[in-house]
This record gives C-alpha cells, sequence and structure tokens, in this order.
C-alpha cells in the first residue's frame, strides 16, 4: 500500500443542541502514513478526543455527527460506511486503545477471553486455535507467564498489565491503523516508560499507522514522528516532531511549550524561617488482626515518615500512584489519623489530641484538593465557600465578605464571581478560588495535594505561579504532594521521594535532580519522557 | 497588578428553572400529577360535588344498581329523590359518596407516611452514614424491622391500639422507614467522600453544619422521588388495611372499607368493589407514574443515559 493509511480530509463534526461551540471539530486535515506514529497534541476541549472517535465511528449518536469531509482507512471511505460494515473494519483493520484500563476491561472476564472475543467475531478460529493466538500476542506485548496470566481477572493485574491487555486485544488481528487515546496518562511514569517502548516496538514490527493522542509534550518527544497541534477543534500547526517542539511557527504552541515546566530546576536559597510542621516517625497503617480475622491484610500505607517544612519553604513529596504521599497529607490535614508517630504544627502535636481540640487548630492547617470539578460545593456559591471558615471561627459576615472580595484580587478573579455558582468557572478559575478559599483561613501551613494535576499546562502554569506569589506574599509553609517531576523542579526548595510509604530520599531540590543518589530516585528520573528537553527554552528560541 | 482574568462563559441559566422546565416537559409527570390535582380537588370539594352524608344509612334503598332511583329522607325530614350513580351498598349508602369522600382518607394517609418516613428515615440515615459507631446499631435494628412483612407489622400493630386513622398512618410508616434509611445512608457514604466535604472538615465546620449544609441538599431530590412512591405504597396498603377489616374504623368511607362492604354481594353487585376499585388504581398508577418521572429528570444518572 503506498498512499497513507488514514487520510482525514476537511473533516467537520457537528455538536447537535445547545453547546459552547456548534461544531467539536472543524475543517481539519491530517493523515497517518504506514508505519508512522502521529501525535495529536491539545488542551482539554481541542477536539482531539472527538477526531479519534469520529475515525472510529464512535461518536456519540445523539449529541455530535460528521457534517462533512472524508475519512479515508487505506483509501476507502469510512463516512459513508453502515454501521455493520464499520463494525466489521473495527477490530480488523483499526482499533483503539483507551485511556483508563480499570474501566475498559469487563471486570468479571478473563483477560484472555477478553482478547479471544476479537478473534472469536472477526474469524472462524477454533477454541484451541484461538487461544493459541491470545498467548502469541500475550507474549508480544511482554506480558509475564501468559499461560497463567491468560485466565486472569482484570483485578488481579497491575494498570501498566492492564494497559499491556488492552493495546494486546488491539493488535491481535493486526490492524492497519492503531488510535490511542492518552493511553498512558493514567500510569505511572516508570510504567508509561514501558508503555511507550512497547508501543514503539509493536508499531514498527508490523508497520501500523498509529494515531497517538496526548496532552503531554513529553510523551510526544518520546514517541512522536509526526505532531498536530489542536486547538478549538482545529488544527493549528502540524510539522515533523523535530520541527514542531524546535521551531514553532504559531504563537498557541510557543505558548503551549513554553508553559512546560523545565526540569531545571532554578537557584534558589536555602529557608531558614522557624518550622511550621514536623512529623517525626509517622505511621499509618490499614487493617488490624484482631481475634476475629488473625490473618487480615495489614497495609503500611506510611511509615516512618519523619519530615520539617519551615515558614516560606516549599516541600514537594514526590511518588507515584501507592506510595503514600496523599496518606501524609492527609494525616498532617488529619483527614485521616495516624497511626502513631508525631505531627506538630507550631510545636503542638495535633495527632494524639482529640478531634474536638483540634477543631480550633484546623485554621492553621489548609488544604488544596487535586480535583477542581469536585472540591466545590455545586449547591452553594464562591463567596459562601469562602466565607464559611471564617465565620466559623467566629468572623462576622460582613468582614469576612470583605476578606473575601480582597483575596478575589489575589488570585485574581474579578469580586462579583463571589456571587456566582462553581459550575460556571473554568477548572483553572475554580482552583484559584480553592486557594481563595484556603487562604481566607489566615493559614501558617498549605497543603497542596495534586493541585494542578487536573489542569491543562498552560493553566496549571498560571496556577503554580499563583501558589508562588501567596506563599511569598503570605510566607506560608507549603506542602507540596505531586507525581510530576517537572512541577516539583519549580516550585519546591526540597524534594522528599516517597516509595511504598518509606521515604527514600531527601535533599534540596537542586541537589536530588542534579544527583538522585537513590536507585528509585533514579528510575524515576529516567521514566520521566521527554527528560532530554527543555520545552520552554526551546520555544523562546534560546 | 496582574490583570484580572475572569473569562466567566455564558452564564449557565440558574439551575431551579431549568430542572423545572424538564419536569414540566415529561409526560408522566404532567400525566401524574394531573390526576393527583383532579383527586385532590375531589376530595377537597367532596360536599359540593353532588354528594350526601356518605354515613347516611337509608335501608329502603339497599343495593341499588348504579344509575337507579331512590328517596332519602333529609335532616328536615322531607323526602327527596336521588340518583345513585354509582349504586348504593348494602346499608342503603351512596356508593358515589363514600368514594368521593373515601378519597380524603387514601391521600391524608398517603401524604402523611411519606412525610413521616421520609423525615424519620432522612434524620435516622444521615446519623447512620455519617457517625461509624451508630451505624452498626441502626443497621441492625433496619435489617430487624426489614425481615417482618410490611403488611404483617401493620397488622400486628393496629391490633394492639385502638383503629383510627392514626394509628394507620403509624402502621404504614414504620415499615417504610428502613427503605428511606437505608438509601440515605448510601447517599451519605458516597458524598462524605467528596473532596468538597472534606473540605469543609479542614475549614473547621462543626459537624451539624457539615450535614445540614453539604450533605443533606444531595438526598433531596431522591427523597422527592422515594417520598411519591412510599405515598402510592401507603394508599395501597391503607386499601388493604381496610378492607382486610382491620384498618380505619368501617363506618369511615374509604375506598378499602367500601370495597371490603361490597365483598359479599360481589357476585350480585360488582359496583360495590369496581368504582372504588377504579379510584384506587388510578391514584395509585399517578403517583407511580409522577415518581418515575421525576426520577428521570432530577437524577442526572438516569438523564445522561435518555
Amino acid at each position: 500500500m503506498a498512499g497513507p493509511v488514514l487520510e482525514i480530509a476537511n473533516l467537520s463534526v457537528a455538536i447537535r443542541g445547545s453547546g459552547d461551540r456548534p461544531h467539536a471539530v472543524r475543517g481539519i486535515n491530517m493523515t497517518v502514513g504506514a508505519n508512522e506514529i502521529v501525535c495529536v497534541v491539545g488542551e482539554s476541549g481541542s477536539g482531539k478526543s472527538v477526531t479519534a472517535h469520529a475515525v472510529m465511528g464512535l461518536l456519540p449518536k445523539n449529541a455530535m455527527q460528521v457534517e462533512t469531509g472524508s475519512i479515508r482507512l487505506q483509501g476507502e471511505e469510512l463516512t459513508t460506511k453502515s454501521d455493520a460494515e464499520l463494525r466489521a473494519i473495527r477490530g480488523t483493520r483499526m482499533a483503539m486503545v483507551f485511556q483508563e484500563p480499570m474501566t475498559a476491561l469487563n471486570p468479571v472476564e478473563r483477560v484472555g477471553d477478553q482478547i479471544g472475543e476479537v478473534l472469536e467475531v472477526h474469524t472462524d478460529l477454533d477454541p484451541t486455535e484461538r487461544r493459541k493466538r491470545v498467548l502469541e500476542i500475550m507474549r508480544a506485548v511482554h506480558l509475564p507467564d501468559p499461560e497463567q496470566m491468560i485466565d486472569a481477572y482484570p483485578h488481579q493485574l497491575s494498570g501498566g498489565q492492564r494497559q499491556r491487555i488492552m493495546i494486546a486485544a488491539a493488535l491481535v488481528l493486526d490492524p492497519a491503523l492503531l488510535i490511542a487515546d492518552e493511553p498512558t496518562t493514567a500510569l505511572d511514569v516508570t510504567t508509561q516508560a514501558q508503555i511507550l517502548k512497547l508501543v514503539r516496538e509493536l508499531q514498527g514490527r508490523k508497520k501500523t499507522g498509529v494515531l497517538f493522542i496526548t496532552h503531554d509534550f513529553g510523551v510526544v518527544s518520546e514517541i512522536a514522528e509526526r505532531v498536530v497541534v489542536m486547538r478549538l477543534g482545529s488544527i493549528v500547526e502540524q510539522g515533523s516532531c523535530e520541527e514542531v517542539l524546535r521551531n514553532p511557527r504559531e504563537d498557541y504552541t510557543k505558548m503551549l511549550l513554553a508553559a512546560v515546566p523545565s526540569m531545571t530546576p532554578p537557584m534558589r536559597s536555602p529557608v531558614s524561617g522557624a518550622v511550621v510542621l514536623q512529623t517525626e516517625k509517622l505511621f499509618k497503617t490499614y487493617g488490624r488482626r484482631s481475634l476475629f480475622q488473625p490473618k487480615a491484610r495489614i497495609v503500611n500505607a506510611v511509615s516512618d515518615v519523619s519530615l520539617t517544612v519551615r515558614r516560606g519553604e516549599t516541600l514537594g513529596i514526590v511518588g507515584e500512584s501507592g506510595s503514600g504521599k496523599s496518606t501524609v497529607a492527609r494525616c498532617v490535614a488529619r483527614l485521616v489519623e495516624p497511626t502513631s508517630g508525631a505531627v506538630r504544627i507550631d510545636n503542638v502535636d495535633i495527632a494524639s489530641i482529640r478531634e474536638a481540640k483540634f477543631r480550633s487548630m484546623r485554621r492553621r492547617v489548609q488544604f488544596v484538593f487535586q480535583d477542581p470539578y469536585r472540591s466545590l460545593n455545586p449547591r452553594r456559591t464562591v463567596g459562601e465557600a469562602i466565607i464559611e471558615g471564617p465565620m466559623n471561627f467566629g468572623l462576622g459576615r460582613k468582614e469576612a465578605l470583605q476578606r473575601a472580595r480582597d483575596l478575589m484580587a489575589v488570585v485574581q478573579l474579578s469580586p462579583d464571581a463571589l456571587d456566582r455558582y462553581p459550575h460556571q468557572f473554568s477548572g483553572g478559575q475554580r482552583q484559584r478560588i480553592c486557594i481563595a478559599r484556603a487562604l481566607a483561613m489566615e493559614p501558617e501551613l498549605l497543603i497542596g495535594d495534586e493541585p494542578v494535576s487536573a489542569l491543562d499546562v498552560s493553566v496549571q502554569d498560571q496556577v503554580l505561579k499563583l501558589l508562588d506569589e501567596v506563599r511569598r506574599k503570605f510566607d506560608l509553609a507549603v506542602l507540596f504532594i505531586t507525581h510530576d517531576l517537572r512541577v516539583a523542579a519549580q516550585v519546591c526548595d526540597r524534594i522528599a521521594v516517597m516509595q511504598r510509604g518509606v521515604i527514600v530520599e531527601q535533599g534540596t531540590t537542586t541537589e536530588v535532580f542534579a544527583a538522585p543518589r537513590h536507585e528509585y530516585t533514579k528510575a524515576l528520573f529516567e521514566a520521566a519522557p521527554g527528560r532530554h528537553r527543555d520545552f520552554a527554552r526551546k520555544a523562546a528560541g534560546r | 497588578m496582574a490583570d484580572v482574568i475572569l473569562d466567566i462563559p455564558i452564564a449557565a441559566p440558574a439551575k431551579p428553572a431549568a430542572t423545572f422546565r424538564n419536569l414540566v416537559h415529561n409526560p408522566g409527570v404532567v400525566f401524574g400529577a394531573t390526576v393527583i390535582l383532579i383527586v385532590l380537588l375531589m376530595a377537597l370539594l367532596a360536599p359540593w360535588l353532588g354528594t350526601i352524608d356518605p354515613t347516611a344509612i337509608n335501608p329502603i334503598a339497599r343495593n341499588k344498581v348504579p344509575g337507579a332511583e331512590f328517596s332519602l329522607r333529609t335532616d328536615t325530614g322531607e323526602r327527596i329523590k336521588m340518583i345513585a350513580l354509582f349504586g348504593t351498598d348494602g346499608l342503603g349508602r351512596d356508593v358515589y359518596s363514600r368514594v368521593v369522600y373515601g378519597a380524603r382518607i387514601s391521600l391524608l394517609v398517603g401524604v402523611s407516611v411519606a412525610l413521616i418516613s421520609v423525615a424519620c428515615g432522612l434524620f435516622i440515615g444521615l446519623l447512620a452514614g455519617f457517625f461509624r459507631i451508630l451505624d452498626a446499631i441502626i443497621m441492625r435494628i433496619m435489617d430487624g424491622l426489614m425481615a417482618i412483612p410490611a403488611i404483617l407489622l401493620a397488622i400486628a400493630m393496629v391490633s394492639l391500639f385502638r383503629s383510627s386513622v392514626l394509628t394507620v398512618i403509624i402502621a404504614i410508616t414504620v415499615p417504610q422507614i428502613p427503605g428511606v434509611v437505608r438509601l440515605v445512608r448510601s447517599i451519605v457514604l458516597s458524598v462524605r467522600e467528596e473532596p468538597y466535604v472534606e473540605a469543609a472538615v479542614t475549614l473547621g465546620t462543626s459537624t451539624p453544619k457539615l450535614l445540614w449544609r453539604h450533605v443533606f441538599p444531595n438526598t433531596i431530590a431522591p427523597m422527592i422521588v422515594q417520598g411519591t412512591f412510599i405515598c402510592a405504597a401507603a394508599i395501597l396498603v391503607e386499601a388493604i388495611l381496610s378492607f382486610l377489616g382491620i384498618g380505619v374504623p368501617p363506618e369511615v368511607p374509604t375506598w378499602g372499607n367500601i370495597m371490603a362492604e361490597g365483598r359479599q354481594v360481589f357476585s350480585l353487585f360488582p359496583h360495590n368493589i369496581i368504582y372504588p376499585g377504579v379510584f384506587l388504581a388510578m391514584t395509585i398508577l399517578a403517583v407511580n407514574v409522577l415518581g418515575d418521572g421525576m426520577r428521570d429528570t432530577l437524577d442526572p444518572k438516569m438523564a445522561k443515559r435518555v
């Protein structure tokens, strides 16, 4: 086949009913050649997923519809095909891998059967041959011990293994086109690195064309041959990976690249303020052996964690999912009770005092949560959300509202935002509101639990700058939980790396980034996508 | 000073108005609400709808078929001619008047049971969902209550006390409470994990305030829906209890009592059962259809699947 595997020409997808815009995708052109990986990058709402779903013929029927344009798979028009014809093509000539491997697999079916299902539908192989093919493809995606794993259920596998199963199911019939919709976003960095390597390897083997959707420029630099940048349903720029990342032509691309935090931490002078938070031999275990459950499983979510945060200092806790970094934060805010150890705020041990007594100290420790869409009560106005805390501590309504208005200026929102409801704001704006809500308490310690990981890069950049600003302005101690090394490099004075509940390495950000000592820290850095690139510098043309 | 970056999109419509519009557009809601409104008006305006005293016994006009004429002695002693629209029963009472007045008891029982059981269930459910220690105790009591068949429990309670409308209401309410408690508890358990509830904890909000401001509003819509279903069930159970002769005292006109009265002579004079039966069935159907319609519009999960 000489022509491209996938050819999208002048494609427009209309949104039915009242959306914020009439088209999800408007007039886009792109191609994917055989043996080529094309990355579609964009922020949320850019139409990148809609494009993928349009190709697969999986647009939600009542909500979206291909209006004009053509989608050709190996020269064959897809937009005019019936549902039955599309079904025959899906799985055999094009296949898709989804973002969430937890939900994309059926939890009550053996993984082998789920891969075998593709063969059962599209071929007339008998069960023994099918099993042989499934084992083959499971070996090809490097799953350990396929003979055992073929009969496992999804919950018995790790996230990375599940994603390998998804890839195996997608590639078992050697489709010409593989669409991967953020396949590594839900995975840890080390797992992500392995999956990216696997996609490259499998793609090369059968000369598959890959349409890879992502929001992460690190991933782009690792895997893409060509890059398509999308914004609000249109293509902003496309070209070879080097060209776009090194010399972006459009302002939007330049802005996106400039917003990617650098892996090189800036020079920071050591902070010598008073110690605000000190944890000592902090443990949190889940599960307890008792008379009735002598063999209950005990999980050490946090063990022996000792750290200090000074006034005006940001301590980052970095780690993968399940490392216990969030649990530490929640113990400090006493959203969970630590099992043993001390948590001292201004030299008062809050781990052992009673809940009722601790309530008076709540003011000093404030929390900014990860998900800005769920951390504000949708039924209460922004103003009510912000004044709730101060009024709990005896401030009058008028004074509290005045403080809220002042804080709106600090977080750069207009004061009339106070009368609106959370659903009227974007994710970044909501996170600003959450920061204002925390600041209204005049805290000494601000805890951010992945406060920017649900946000787009450009918004992430602004929120990080805001956090840094308020830290300086109010001389706050900040405990910053993140899985993103780039973010950690930019905002943290010191870093603690956690693995399986234990701090494996602790030091100033510059030290840790320049010369990681622990094996695990080294592995983390090794896996960080696009670690050799400094996107922002390239974009600025320096 | 950095510039203000507030780009609020098109101001979203105020939520309550949108919900109300959706409700009005749902055919189930419109049908159910219309029928219930008619029955409610009928109950309220009973004395002015050409009815006579529903308890007046008239031995010479027993078991008249619908449409038959019968004479009636008024309080002043005159005799007047009446047409028995729905016939008369074995004691010569006008079935039409009894059915119209019967709507009062049915609606009273249905609405009070719904209100009381939802109120009690909400309170107990909020406590059970939020306090781990109470949870085990409360839920075991509820399990115990659920193990007893509702009708049997109601029969037992009515036979313990003097039969009256209030006894019947309490007897029907008690077995409905565990269902509400379970529903509320499950909502509380999922809502308390929401970050905005945790945020309120870190803001030092006291527990009663927390429950009232952040947890309780999430239960309103499901409670409205559950309430309508309880209302329909209560109307039915009241009719069953009356039919079995253990509900409201027999001289009080209720749909169940009328049917019980007509049971012995059903093969000869079916009108005693058919008319109240039709009203009972239509009312319960209407309440259930209304509940279904409201669930579809109020529950976002159901709405998405449309």
